[in-house]
Order: C-alpha cells, then structure tokens, then sequence
C-alpha cells in the first residue's frame, strides 16, 4: 500500500497531461478524486499503524531484502506528516478549481502540482538517503516552475533566485550523501545508524562536517534565517494556491522533516548540533517577525511569519528534550494549516479586489464575510489566542522551554508571539477598519465579485481545522498521535531497531 | 590526491555561482558543481586494478569496483541536466522581459 502514496500522484499527473486537454473540466475532476483518495489512503495507514501495535510499516521495493534494496518505511512520525500534506493539498486543489480560472493553462498546473505531491510524499515516505534526495528534487523541480507559472517578470526572477539557491542546497546535500556512502558502504538510514553508532567514535571524523554540510542544504530548503533570501520572493510571486503548498508543507516537508530525520534518528549528534538548532531557531524567529511588522504586502507579510514560524519548530526541536520535540511538531502540523489558510485568504482578497496591497484593501469598502471570518481565525490562532491550535503548540515550546532551564528561549518565544500578535493585528486593522485610513480619501463602495463556492468550501474547512485541532494535546488523543510521533525521535539511532526488527 | 583536485573544482563552481553576475555564467559554473560531485561519487567506488562490475564465465572471482556510485551518477546526471533545462528556459525567458542578462540589472524585487 505504501508505493501508492507515489504512484497515485505520479500516474494522476500522467494521466492529465495527456486527457487533460480533452475536456475542460477533466483535470479538476481528476485530480481532487487523486487528492481524496489520498487523504483516505493516509488516515488509513495511521489506523492500520494503530490497529496492529506497529511502530514502523515497511515495504520492500522489487522484493529485495532489507538493507540491499530500496526500502519505503512509515512510522507515526510519517503517518503525521502524510496525513497533514494530503489534507492540506486537498483543500488546496479544490481552491485551485476557480482560483486557477485566470491563467491560461490549468492542465500544466494540474500536471506539476501533483508532481510536487508526489515528491513530498515520497521524501516522507523513503527510508533510503538517496531515495530521499531524488523525491526532494522531484518536490523542488515541479516548485521552480510553479513559482514561475505567470511568467511575468517578477516572476521569473523569484523563480530564478529560487533555483540558484535551492541547487546549492541539493548540490550540498548529494555531496553529503556521497561522504556518507564512503563511510558506511549503505544507503539505507537505519542501516547506517547502525554502521555509524558501531564506529569508536575517533574513527568517524567527518560526521561533524557531513551534518554541518546537510544542515545548511536543508536551511536553504526551510528558509531559516541566514539562508532565507528566496523566500519573500518567491511565495508572493507563486499563485496563492501554490504559495500555500510552499509555505504550508513544501518547506515542511523538505527542510525540518528530512533534517529532525536525518540529525535524530541517523546520527548520534552531539550537544553542540542541538545547540546550532536551536540558535538557528532564535535568530530565524525574531529576524522574521521584525522584518514582517513593516510590511504592506500581505503575501510578503505572511511569508516573512513564515519564517519565524519555521524559527518556532526548529526552538521546540533544537531542544532536544521528549516535551521540545513534541511541541515542535505539533506546531509544524498548526502551521501547516493556519499558513496555508492565511495565503488561501490572502488569494481571495486578491481575486475579488485585485490587489494584495494592504493599504489599497482598506480603501475600499467591502462585503466579503467568509473571507473575513477565514482571516480572523487564522490571525487568531497564528498569533497564539488561546482557544485555536497555534496557542497550544506554542504554549508546549514555551513549557519545553522552561522546563530546560532555558528562560532565554522562553521569553524569546513569548516576545514573538506579542510581536505576531501585532503583525497580524495590523492586519486585521487594515481588512476591517470600516473608515479610510488615508486621510482625506473615503473608502470607496465599489462592486465586487464574492468569492466562488470552492474557494469559499477549502477556506471554511481549514479554519474548521484551525478550531479543531486543539484537541490534538488532549491526554487521550496525544498518546495515539503526537507521543508516538515524537518518541521515535527522542529514541534517536534505535530507529534502526525499529525499521529492521519492527519493534 | 584526487579527492583534493574533486573539492577544487567543486569550489570553483561554488564561486562562479555566489560571485559571477551573468546568468549564463551562473549556470556553466552549477554545470561545474555538479560534475565535481559526480566525479566525487564515482572516486568513492574506484578500487585500483580492479576491473568493470560484471559477471563473467570464468571470471567470478576478480576484484571490481562498486556499482551502486554508477547507477547513483546516472540518475544525479538526469536530474542536474533537468535543472540545467530549466535554468536555461528561465533564463530566456529572463531575457525577453528585461533585456539583460545581468543579474544586478534584474532586480524589480526587494528580498
């Protein structure tokens, strides 16, 4: 079951680029039946996960034994992670139905976004470091050109900025990968946590260096501070539907997935990785929420929260303790929905007004209430008001934090959470204040379009999540989800015992 | 020995793309990075005098190098030639709307 998670996106893909110019509506039809069989596939693996006490399920590709072939593992961690990519893709493809009316070729899109699913999907999925490495470029590859899909300028050159950077990354990551096959004649990651563990460690010297080389390969992918440059211009430049993928999962999936994977369950990291996390977190959290109080640019403001959001998970993570890395990934499941809803509103705003430009939005006087209610829970709960998700993932940073003896970090968290408070108050100020702000200028009534039933259906079901998904902390639930998830993490290279002898 | 010339031309890559400011100079030197990294997998399974990695009737037993690095440089060679492809039909395209390839030049965004 688990090669479908690829092949449904893969074969969905082929399958429009061919019959897609048949009909106009083939490839709407096609690939939302693509996407939600997909949700059904994921929410049924982690029930199968659940039901047979498994940790891991495997799946040997072609039938070759474990560490010689090529071997697909999930365990809850990748059950969580496949479940939040398929359901946020979903929603995103049924906004995409009317929101992608404008450009000219809708199939194109349809063909490169479910190549984009299939590779997040398969980098998720893969227990192989050159497996993992080809899916990210499948992921990579199909974002170039969806970042690049108006072909207007700007465009272009978000897109070609975003290239440059995102080949380092994979250049720094393949060369990583070929240090480590020198090492541990494997490719396979359980089987090299347990080649590399078993070296006295004077004998492996490199480790430091390939892992220093692999983090920065997967910063450039995240967009953690220092390596950020691509991303305020490559997700306003995107299509809002896209721009939610990349700043919902893509960045997800790439960068933090792959890098906790690689740091907690291959290596055996020293104090002193955490550590570069973990400032690496800080700096990306208070760099990208200064630079967003300034910006007018809705997109651009929402891209550089990102940012700090991105500085947020790898905090919880970078901690290191059972508590951090728990909270770190719950707030990547809350992100990934509250950001993908964000930049769904901020697309609506954009096709009914035409503009994103905030202060253009709050000269006019308009009637668009789903739209709003979207934007008011997202706000709310990215800025962490207690009854929506965002405030209880930060809320388990934060303890995390605390409990570590890291006050620093805790009141750091506090200070940005104020700080994205009043980010996304300005927001909400300039979307719903009902007088002009410019003086002088009434706001004009000017007749506008209300958004289409899809856009409106996708929106109403990511803030249902955003509401929802609170319930994830409760005691009962938590121990079916989120501790299995963040145990295979604290078990650091047990991994391997898991994946070999499932247990 | 070689392994140092394989990070020198790896590094010179590496410089073309952060200092050269022509598109098309940025993409021969990712062109550059990319060969150095294969030529690195393909050295990491070279054993000396040992022959090609196929069986042969009367010739089981001889030393050969490692196969996996080869079928793993195939496929790296697929995917840099797609980024090549793509880089290179951005860049046209690059071209068409500011008449440059400079990249100081083609700067109408802020980040």
């Amino acid at each position: 079951m688990l090669p479908l998670f690829v092949i449904l996106p893969l074969f969905s893909a082929f399958i429009i680029s061919i019959f897609g110019r048949v009909n106009k509506y083939f490839g709407d039809i096609f690939a939302n039946f693509t996407n939600i069989l997909l949700v059904f596939i994921s929410f049924l693996t982690l029930y199968l996960l659940n039901i047979n006490d498994l940790s891991a399920i495997t799946y040997n590709v072609g039938g070759w034994r474990l560490p010689i072939g090529i071997t697909l593992v999930v365990d809850y961690y990748s059950a969580l992670m496949l479940i939040i990519i398929n359901l946020v893709s979903f929603f995103v493809s049924v906004y995409s139905i009317s929101y992608m009316e404008k450009y000219t070729d809708k199939t194109k899109y349809y063909v490169l976004f479910m190549l984009m699913l299939s590779g997040m999907n398969g980098v998720v999925i893969s227990g192989d470091l050159f497996n993992i490495f080809v899916f990210l470029e499948v992921a990579s590859i199909s974002s170039y050109s969806l970042v690049a899909f108006g072909v207007e300028s700007e465009e272009l050159e978000a897109a070609f900025k975003y290239l440059v950077l995102g080949t380092i990354a994979s250049s720094l990551i393949l060369l990583s990968i070929a240090i480590i096959y020198s090492y541990a004649s494997s490719l396979n990651l359980a089987h090299i946590a347990l080649i590399i563990n078993r070296l006295p460690v004077e004998k492996v010297l490199l480790t430091k260096f390939v892992i220093i080389l692999l983090i920065v390969g997967f910063c450039i992918k995240s967009a953690v501070v220092p390596f950020h440059s691509w991303l305020p211009d490559a997700h306003p430049s995107a299509p809002a539907p896209i721009s939610a993928m990349l700043s919902g999962i893509l960045i997800k999936t790439l960068g933090i997935y792959t890098m906790t994977r690689i740091i907690f369950n291959v290596f055996f990291v020293g104090e002193d990785i955490f550590k570069l996390v973990y400032w690496l977190g800080i700096v990306s959290m208070l760099a990208g929420v200064i630079i967003a109080l300034y910006q007018l640019d809705y997109k651009r403001l929402l891209a550089y929260s990102s940012i700090s959001h991105v500085g947020y998970i790898l905090l919880g993570i970078g901690l290191g303790t059972p508590l951090g890395i728990l909270g770190g990934i719950f707030h990547l499941l809350n992100h990934s929905v509250i950001k993908s809803l964000l930049f769904l509103t901020s697309g609506s705003l954009e096709y009914s007004l035409g503009t994103r430009d905030l202060l253009k939005i709050s000269q006019t006087n308009q009637r668009l209430p789903i739209t709003k209610f979207a934007m008011l829970i997202g706000s709310l709960s990215i800025s962490g008001v207690p009854p929506f998700n965002g405030f209880w993932s930060k809320l388990i940073i934060i303890i995390a934090c605390v409990q570590s003896k890291k006050l620093f970090a805790g009141f750091v968290a506090i200070l940005v959470s104020v700080l994205t408070l009043s980010v996304f108050i300005k927001v909400l100020k300039y979307g719903f204040y009902k007088k002009s702000l410019i003086e002088g200028q009434e706001q004009k009534s000017i007749e506008v379009k209300d958004v289409p039933f899809w856009m409106k259906f996708s929106m109403l079901g990511l803030a249902l999540l955003c509401v929802f998904m609170g319930i994830l902390i409760f005691p009962n639930i938590r121990d079916v989800l989120l501790v299995p998830a963040s145990d295979i993490l604290a078990r650091g290279y047990e991994y391997s015992k898991i994946v070999f002898m499932n247990k | 020995m070689v392994y140092v010339l394989c990070l020198i031309l790896f590094l010179v890559g590496l410089y073309g793309i952060l200092v050269k400011k022509n598109v098309l100079k940025i993409i021969i030197s990712f062109a550059i990075m990319d060969y150095a990294i294969n030529l690195f997998f393909i050295l990491v399974g070279y054993k000396n005098g040992a022959s090609f990695p196929i069986f042969i009737k009367g010739k089981e037993n001889v030393l050969m190098v490692d196969p996996l690095p080869q079928a793993l440089v195939l496929t790296s060679i697929v995917i840099g030639l797609s980024i090549t492809m793509l880089m290179v039909a951005i860049a046209i395209r690059l071209y068409e709307k500011y008449g440059t390839f400079d990249i100081s030049e083609i700067r109408k965004l802020k980040g």
